[in-house]
């Protein structure tokens, strides 16, 4: 059976979710989990590191979309880092890179969100 | 090459056995690895939906998946005695509503079309469902 776990690391106020193995529909619970134990923690700057991910379908895509306004509404995000193209492919094909920001690499999706605390103060 | 036949219950657990199910087959008939990909990912979302509207989520319904290769076609026929099914009716996938809604819908059947050749689905009420996937070897994706 194909499997699918994550693990939260905090960063200053930045919590970082790690993404390893299948997201599909039978998966897609751990993630809802991970997003409403950040929420409600208060902790709405989400990064989501896709480094080990190997599958996503749409069941996986949807977690984000539940989430997402939650979270802006707090002032906060969840910025998507370090895809293969195989999974950017998926977002892409779908037109989430409209609504969801994409970066490269953890570091730059941490920055930005610190860019935004400094512009705030 | 001979087809080939899956039986499994509606339950999401066995979707990762459906997509190496899929895998084994086409890779023994020369697909590349980025078409075996799409198609696992069109066979998972067809599943996908059968469990959660054909059978509404009830763990022991059957899904009979089917796959075979001729003239350098490969064509999964995917039966279900669930719910009718009426594609019409799904609406094309708008990320601004979902956006507003916290859901998708519609994102399934919409990777299906875009990442097969074909698709095509049978529907008799009261008696199955029927989707057919097709995938030529020779096809750009």
């Amino acid at each position: 059976m194909a499997e699918f776990n994550t693990s939260v690391k905090d960063q200053g106020d930045v919590s970082i979710v790690y993404l390893n193995g299948y997201l599909d529909a039978h998966t897609a619970s751990v993630l809802e989990n991970n997003f409403s134990e950040l929420i409600s923690k208060d902790k709405y700057k989400i990064v989501v590191n896709f480094k080990d991910l190997q599958y996503i379908s749409s069941a996986g895509l949807g977690v984000f979309m539940a989430f997402i306004e939650k979270i802006r509404e707090n002032n906060g995000d969840i910025k998507l880092t370090s895809m293969s193209d195989k999974v950017y492919n998926i977002f892409d094909l779908l037109g989430f890179p409209l609504l969801y920001e994409i970066y490269r690499s953890e570091e730059e999706a941490v920055k930005k969100f610190e860019e935004i605390k400094k512009l705030e103060k | 090459m001979k087809e080939k036949e899956l039986q499994v219950k509606s339950r999401t657990e066995n979707l990762s056995k459906i997509r190496e199910f899929i895998q084994d087959y086409a890779s023994s008939v020369g697909f590349d690895q980025e078409a075996i990909d799409n198609m696992m990912l069109a066979v998972d979302e067809a599943c996908t939906n059968i469990i959660k509207h054909a059978y509404k989520s009830y763990p022991d319904g059957e899904i009979v998946i089917k796959i075979s290769y001729k003239e350098k076609k490969l064509t999964i026929n995917i039966i279900d005695f669930g719910k009718a099914f009426h594609p019409e009716s799904i609406p094309e996938p708008n990320i601004q509503e979902y956006y507003k809604q916290h859901r998708v819908g519609g994102l399934g059947m919409y990777l299906m079309k875009t990442l097969m050749d074909e698709v095509k689905y049978i529907s008799i009420p009261g008696k199955y469902n029927q989707v057919f996937l097709t995938k030529s070897l020779n096809s750009s994706h």
